[in-house]
């Protein structure tokens, strides 16, 4: 096997605050034509590693090396090379579609007509032909999101960085966004996307690092990372207090709680096993007021890989 | 492509998109240039009678006062058009984009002086508007050609430091209200200026700040280019000394904050 070169690079990359340690030594490496995603939740510090290695912050220590130049000290070398979308859409607001446009072409430096063209074929590939005239104020999430990943394609990067793309679409813009991104890598992109969706990091990525209080816990793979995760469970709640213990005994449950009434079993939640769980409720006459199904997500993540549950910092 | 030529076509797109920014926004504008004029009416129509008597003169009233007036209220037109320059400057850098002209390869200093230059263009319309209120009500000016383009230079001197200025106070607001907030200051200064009354009427100490604040040295260079009389050679190195000063300590500020960002 042929390896790649690598078209990201991170190396015990640090970020402080003050006392405040953001990223505690990260390691990255992502080769050419790839798409790596950083999955963590609020506060991980993913945003933190974005805004380093697109040159948008300094580190407080390591080294990032990205197009093969150092982000520290070859900044603007890094800044031809790299497209970046950050969480909120950076579009000029007064600006319509088709200006906004033009403005990154003219910013990239180039020549009027490739800038026509270019801008054309993005409103066209990105299906914002109609609504090139109106300022994105009148656009919808979604279209605002691809007149974001439009115009940071304007420059024709190598490398792009993606923080958090899909957050806050509904599911339909995000499958948009999902194929958008595919068409990307296929046409030899690097992909740097950062999320907390497991879903879309499995759906996308060829690698993917789990980021959680500035330090990566887990990388791999998404077969080798689902490996990792736990299999989901069922959750019940029952009626009779004094059932709780003998249902918790007979369906070996993982947690159960005698006050909420509520019992914890681990399922990998195909129909045989719910199958099973059914028939030995019946079977010990225990009643059942609720009765939920409960697959593995980023929770479960987190619980397995870092002994914590998910905070909102 | 040099260097230079890049940070020279990276300021001219800059400076299109701010000037596209005010045709599509231009309730902004029409309060700027609105504000000074409603000063000037207000000041000439409703004060203008009683003070125009105490200027003494050989008319008196209401005319004498335009005349003595509209200098400063050139000066109050700047000072409202450099106000939206930090509203503007902090309601961009509330915006993405401006992090997304940070991650390309473009010279930074361009977002800046894209602003400078759209407010200068700012400030000259809203003095232009300004002096064509004033011949209309009555307002003479008597100066040559020369005069004029001195006049046009001072200006442009004057309202680049103001500019600057208020880039830095636009770029060290925490939030677009205090961006509005702050700059209101500088309102406050052609009234303790020669603005509204010569400084010699004022108590001493005022007398003193008046004589040596920026507004007042603007002032007079200005109102002695209109009326092609000699400037005071005081009053044009303040004026200079105070429009580069006010423009270094804004550039400082402003390339300070949005590097750091």
């Amino acid at each position: 096997m042929t390896v790649k070169p690598l078209a990201i690079e991170a190396r015990n990359l640090t970020k402080s605050y003050g006392e405040n340690h953001v990223l505690k030594g990260i390691d990255i490496e992502v080769p050419e034509g790839t798409i790596f995603s950083l999955l963590g939740p609020n506060g991980a510090g993913k945003t933190t590693t974005v805004n380093i290695l697109s040159t948008l912050i300094p580190a407080s220590g390591g080294e990032g090396i990205v197009g093969g130049r150092s982000v520290g000290r070859e900044a603007d070398a890094v800044r031809k090379s790299i497209g970046v979308t950050g969480q909120f859409a950076a579009v000029d607001g007064l600006l319509t579609g088709r200006e906004n446009l033009h403005l990154m072409g003219r910013l990239n430096h180039l020549p009027k007509q490739e800038i026509r063209r270019r801008t054309e074929d993005l409103l066209e590939r990105f299906d914002l032909v109609d609504a090139a005239k109106r300022p994105p104020a009148t656009y919808s999430g979604g279209m605002k999101r691809r007149l974001d990943i439009a115009m940071c394609l304007m420059g024709d990067p190598k490398i792009i960085f993606l923080d958090e793309p899909t957050t806050g679409l509904d599911p339909r813009s995000r499958r948009t966004m999902w194929a958008i991104i595919r068409d990307l890598v296929k046409a030899g992109t690097t992909i740097f996307l950062t999320t907390q969706y497991l879903e879309e990091a499995d759906e996308l990525a060829d690698k993917i690092a789990v980021l959680d209080g500035g330090k990566i816990v887990a990388e791999g793979t998404p077969e080798q990372l689902k490996r990792l995760i736990p299999g989901g469970h069922v959750g019940l709640r029952l009626r009779r207090a004094d059932q709780v213990e003998r249902t918790a005994q007979v369906l070996g449950a993982s947690s159960s709680d005698a006050e909420q009434l509520t019992v914890q079993v681990p399922s990998d939640a195909s129909v045989d096993s719910l199958r099973k769980i059914l028939d030995t409720l019946d079977r010990e006459g225990i009643d059942v007021e609720e009765f939920t199904v409960h697959t593995p997500d980023l929770d479960d993540v987190f619980l397995s890989l870092t002994g914590q549950a998910k905070t909102d910092a | 492509m040099s260097t230079l030529a890049h940070s020279l076509s990276d300021t001219s797109t800059m400076l299109r998109r701010q000037l596209k920014h005010m045709q599509r926004y231009p309730s902004l504008t029409v309060m700027l240039v609105g504000m000074p004029v409603v000063f000037l009416l207000l000041f000439v129509y409703v004060f203008g009678g009683t003070i125009g008597n105490g200027l003494g003169g050989p008319t008196g009233g209401r005319e004498a006062y335009l005349t003595y007036l509209t200098p400063g209220m050139m000066l109050m037109a700047i000072v409202a058009a450099v106000q939206g320059t930090a509203i503007s400057v902090a309601m961009d850098m509330t915006e993405g984009i401006v992090d997304r002209f940070r991650t390309m390869s473009i010279a930074r200093v361009s977002v800046l002086t894209g602003h400078v230059i759209a407010s200068m263009i700012q400030s000259f319309l809203c003095v232009a508007v300004l002096l064509a209120v004033a011949v209309a009500i009555g307002f003479r000016p008597e100066t040559d050609a020369l005069g004029w383009l001195g006049l046009v230079g001072v200006l442009a001197l004057i309202s680049f430091g103001l500019t600057w200025l208020t880039v830095g106070l636009g770029m060290s607001a925490k939030s677009v209200e205090e961006a509005s907030n702050t700059p209101m200051i500088l309102m406050l200064l052609p009234f303790l200026g020669s603005a509204f009354v010569p400084t010699e009427s004022m108590p001493t100490a005022i007398q003193y700040f008046a004589d040596y604040q920026p507004f007042t040295p603007f002032i007079e260079v200005v109102r002695a280019l209109l009326f092609d009389n000699p400037v005071d050679g005081k009053d044009l190195a303040l004026t200079v000394a105070w429009s580069l000063g006010l423009a270094l300590v804004g550039y400082l500020v402003s390339k300070k904050k949005f590097n750091k960002r």
